[in-house]
């Protein structure tokens, strides 16, 4: 759906910043989450979870648990279908193993019993005989000839052969002729990087309740970002046709891309229908670490060319990525999105995925492109350095800008790096003198962002009020978002909205919320649904009025007469027109189903003053300030928020945030205290500073802006640490005994 | 396991519950009464999400033992409103945006309430590290700050 640049649009809600309509719920606790609610007959299950990294499952007894007082159920691998579909089939080999556990914390047998201790008591009666086998966790020495095999022929035709069982996937972006480029240049630097895996880190555990009935229907309550995604999943693990399967998404405490998959729910609709009762699985905290999430863990070959003046000549970057125990396509994204931020002439990137002994990767905030942009921003700065040039400067010098072709392929539209940039420059923080010992780090960043699949019901309701059905859960104020959209074209005040997201059953399909996409494709498809609505108000109005249809036209809120032709009658309200709704024709509604496309890609610019303490090697992050271009911002409030919310999450991959594997293959600080996230005390107050250039691609120029700032911050610290310590840092996280060891080996 | 009885308050009304020893006074809150306010996001004291009042003292209840209740006056996220409508912590939450997915929120503002109880006119760094043991994985602290500090403010002028 185009821009409408026709209009000058003045908007009159858009932009402002209402209460979310969920806030009260949430600030006195009525909210449910995916843990708080019960059913009647409940069991609680549990689940047993592989002690070692990568082992043959010989075989699994479960005949001492089922004898047990208030053991109800028992499943094993065994007792889930296995779906033709690759992708499907891996889903279900991670939610319960087969023949092999493949990392610390796989799920190898679940039991359901009459309270939560007799299910813990009873894990401890299942008897597993492993037979233990080589493990690797390392990406670089997975793709080493005679590593630990993971899986065998999982490989893509795309990998070459000769190289290691474990690489499953290849990829190659770029144009342009790098020798020529490589040659132009005064100054390359080629560097090699390595970025930990991460944990998306939400605050909520997964939970879940699934209730079977004898005839095969079947009710899901769980946290998801898509509860479409979870009803698409487990139908198929199930053997289920959809429409017996309901899922409904409780409210949701954080995902970040980490619940867009699922874990619990088949076990939990398994066990459901095996033992007739309703079955609630919540995952403990260690378990969230070590079997759902992480990030991949990378190992990064960047290589560019400078001229004196700052021109990139060429680049080039070869990646190797580590989704974990599975095959994942996630380094392509890390391909596409490395040099995005430049135009340039001559460019190549080359990613593989290796498979290792650790959980199967799950989305993370713009995928991939942190560590790839984290590498490329590191020697674009590092050249900047030593070429004693600006690295804004050197920035807006090679930008993007609409008409370049990107350095994945497509031709950039009207996009916001240059402005952002340029807004970094002019802002004070940029001009800020620096005292003795502080450092500045600037990095960009970038994002594809998403549409897809979208679906939303907007029903006039006869008192003038209008609910909007839309089946994405909200995150992070999108229903906020969605009825200011709705109001915005309605021409109604925002609280005579009410935005629900419905259940599976309720509404057509809805992709997950992921991508940056919800307020930009719900968002289109609300518009472009009250718009349907009112049509339907215009003609119900012509039709009391005696005229033809086109001889209406919807303005402020009201149905009026189309110029002095059409007659002259007083413009009727919606709620004039609803209210007579039932002698018009009956009930009013306005629908939109669309595959969206257009989304429109995001860029960010960080700016970040540190310093470093000498003597622990301890970062402390002074100053932050977030440049951002969000299209429209809808509710700047909830924009802000996730430039703030992302960036604080790349600032803890770039300072502590890992996962540690000890030389057993076993997960050594699967919870939060040995994974440190950011807490409000390491941190200064994260300045956003929003921009919009519109989105050519949105009726109201709106672009997601959920995941563009999670990417520059890597580099952003990592470059102000280089430049404190005066050591060029090439490896995540930048914790403080690794950056002392820098400090002392300079 | 014999249950035990626990009698207690909570958020001023009477409670008895029965629990088992082991049982966290998460559990018992959320299991046993159904206040499921208090969330348990690591069950291990790292989070805040499950912090309550306990006799006034601010803890995390997936590390108290709901026998330890007895006689106890418990506060929660759901007393924080009275029929007089939300506290200010509560409102400038709304107002500042200072959630977005909100699990951790309830855990805030029992930590927050409790921070301008001992002292009404906290500084910014006051605020950070009287809120360090609350995880919040959305917000980056920002608007939590702005609005903690701006029901602060409210509260001294009332
Ligand atoms: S649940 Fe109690 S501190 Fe996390
Ligand atoms: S608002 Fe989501 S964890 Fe704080």
């Amino acid at each position: 759906m185009a821009f409408d640049s026709h209009e000058k649009r003045q908007f009159k809600q858009v932009g402002t910043r209402p209460p979310r309509p969920d806030g009260v719920d949430k600030v006195t606790g009525r909210a449910q989450y995916g843990a708080d609610v019960t059913a009647p007959g409940m069991l609680t299950a549990r689940i047993l979870r592989s002690p070692h990294a990568h082992a043959r499952i010989v075989s699994i007894d479960t005949s001492e648990a089922e004898a047990m007082a208030g053991v109800k159920g028992v499943v094993t691998g065994r007792d889930f279908a296995l779906p033709e579909d690759a992708g499907l089939a891996d889903i279900a080999v991670n939610v319960m193993a087969r023949d092999k556990a493949l990392y610390d914390g796989h799920a190898v047998a679940a039991v359901a019993a009459v309270s939560p201790a007799i299910a813990k008591a009873a894990l401890k009666a299942i008897k597993v005989q492993y037979e233990v086998l080589p493990h690797v966790t390392d990406v670089d020495a997975a793709m080493q000839p005679g590593a630990p095999v993971v899986l065998e022929g999982r490989a893509l035709e795309s990998v070459p052969a000769g190289m290691s069982v474990n690489v499953t996937h290849a990829s190659e972006f770029g144009h342009g002729d790098l020798a020529a480029g490589f040659a132009k240049a005064d100054r390359i630097v080629e560097r090699s990087f390595k970025t930990a895996a991460t944990h998306q880190g939400y605050i909520e555990p997964h939970a879940c309740l699934a209730s079977v009935t004898v005839d095969g229907k079947a009710d899901l309550w769980c946290c998801t970002q898509g509860q479409f995604m979870v009803r698409t999943v487990c139908a198929a693990l199930m053997g289920m046709e959809a429409s017996q399967l309901r899922v409904t998404a409780s409210e949701i405490g954080g995902g970040f891309g980490g619940k867009t998959t699922v874990f619990i729910e088949p076990v939990a609709l398994v066990l459901a229908r095996k033992t007739g009762r309703p079955v609630k699985i919540t995952m403990t905290r260690d378990e969230v670490f070590r079997a759902t999430g992480p990030t991949v863990s990378t190992s990064i070959d960047v290589k560019i060319g400078m001229t004196k003046d700052g021109r990139i000549t060429a680049g080039e970057a070869r990646l190797r990525y580590s989704g974990g125990a599975f095959p994942c396509g996630t380094v392509d994204m890390g391909a596409m999105a490395a040099f995005a931020a430049y135009d340039l002439e001559a460019v190549r990137t080359q990613g593989w995925n290796v498979l290792t002994n650790r959980p199967k990767e799950a989305a993370y905030r713009a995928p991939g492109a942190p560590q790839a942009i984290y590498a490329v921003e590191s020697v674009v700065d590092e050249l900047c350095q030593i070429l004693k040039l600006d690295p804004l400067d050197v920035r807006i010098r090679n930008a993007a800008k609409k008409g370049t072709k990107s350095s994945y392929g497509p031709v950039f539209d009207d996009i916001g790096l240059l402005a952002t940039l340029e807004a970094a420059k002019a802002h004070p923080h940029y001009k800020a003198p620096l005292k003795p010992g502080q450092a500045r780090g600037v990095s960009c960043g970038f994002w594809f962002n998403f549409g897809g699949n979208t679906c939303v019901s907007l029903n006039v309701n006869t008192d003038g009020t209008v609910g909007v059905t839309e089946g994405n859960p909200d995150i992070g104020g999108s229903r906020a978002s969605i009825s200011l959209m709705a109001a915005e074209e309605l021409g109604i005040p925002y609280d005579k909205v009410r935005t629900i997201v419905a259940d599976t059953a309720s509404l057509g399909y809805n992709d997950v919320t992921d991508g940056s996409r919800v307020t930009f494709s719900v968002g289109l498809a609300t518009i472009a649904a009250a718009r349907d609505a009112k049509v339907k108000m215009c003609a119900r109005a012509a039709k009391i009025w005696g005229i033809d249809d086109e001889a209406v036209e919807w303005k402020d809120g009201a149905a009026w007469p189309a110029g002095p032709n059409a007659g002259q009658f007083p413009p009727m309200s919606l709620a004039e027109i609803a209210a007579v709704s039932f002698q018009t024709g009956g009930p009013i509604a306005g629908h939109h189903e669309v595959n969206a496309d257009g989304a429109g890609v995001s860029f960010g610019v960080h700016l970040c003053d540190l310093e470093v303490d000498p003597e622990t090697g301890k970062t402390t992050i002074l100053r932050y300030s977030v440049f951002q271009d969000a299209g429209k911002a809808v509710h700047p409030d909830y924009v802000e928020g996730q430039m703030q919310g992302g960036a604080v999450q790349g600032i803890g991959w770039a300072l502590n945030e890992e996962y540690i594997y000890g030389r057993d293959g076993r997960l050594q600080n699967p919870g939060f205290l040995d994974y440190r996230v950011p807490v409000a005390s390491d941190l200064p107050m994260i300045e956003a500073v929003i921009l919009e250039i519109p989105n050519p691609g949105h009726p109201y120029g709106v672009r997601g802006v959920g995941e563009t700032p999670i990417v520059p911050p890597l580099a952003a610290i990592s470059n102000g640490v280089s430049r404190a310590v005066g050591v060029r840092m090439q490896e995540l996280p930048l914790s403080p005994p690794r950056v002392l060891k820098a400090i002392k080996a300079a | 396991m014999s249950s035990i009885s626990v009698s207690t308050t909570v958020n001023g009304d009477p409670v008895d519950f029965v629990c088992t020893p082991d049982e966290s006074l998460l559990d018992a809150l959320r299991n046993r009464m159904g206040l499921t306010g208090a969330k348990e996001g690591c069950g291990t004291g790292d989070c805040g999400a499950c912090s309550v009042l306990l006799n006034g003292r601010l803890v995390c209840s997936c590390l108290v033992l709901a026998a330890e209740a007895e006689g106890a006056e418990i506060a929660t996220v759901e007393g924080m409103a009275g029929p007089e409508g939300l506290h200010p912590l509560q409102r400038a939450f709304i107002d500042h945006a200072a959630l977005q997915c909100g699990v951790c929120t309830p855990g805030i503002l029992v930590a927050a309430k409790a921070l301008l109880e001992k002292n009404p006119d906290p500084s910014d760094e006051e605020v950070r590290y009287w809120l360090a043991g609350n995880l919040c994985r959305c917000t980056g602290y920002d608007k939590i700050v702005r609005a903690v500090q701006a029901a602060a403010a409210e509260m001294r002028s009332a």
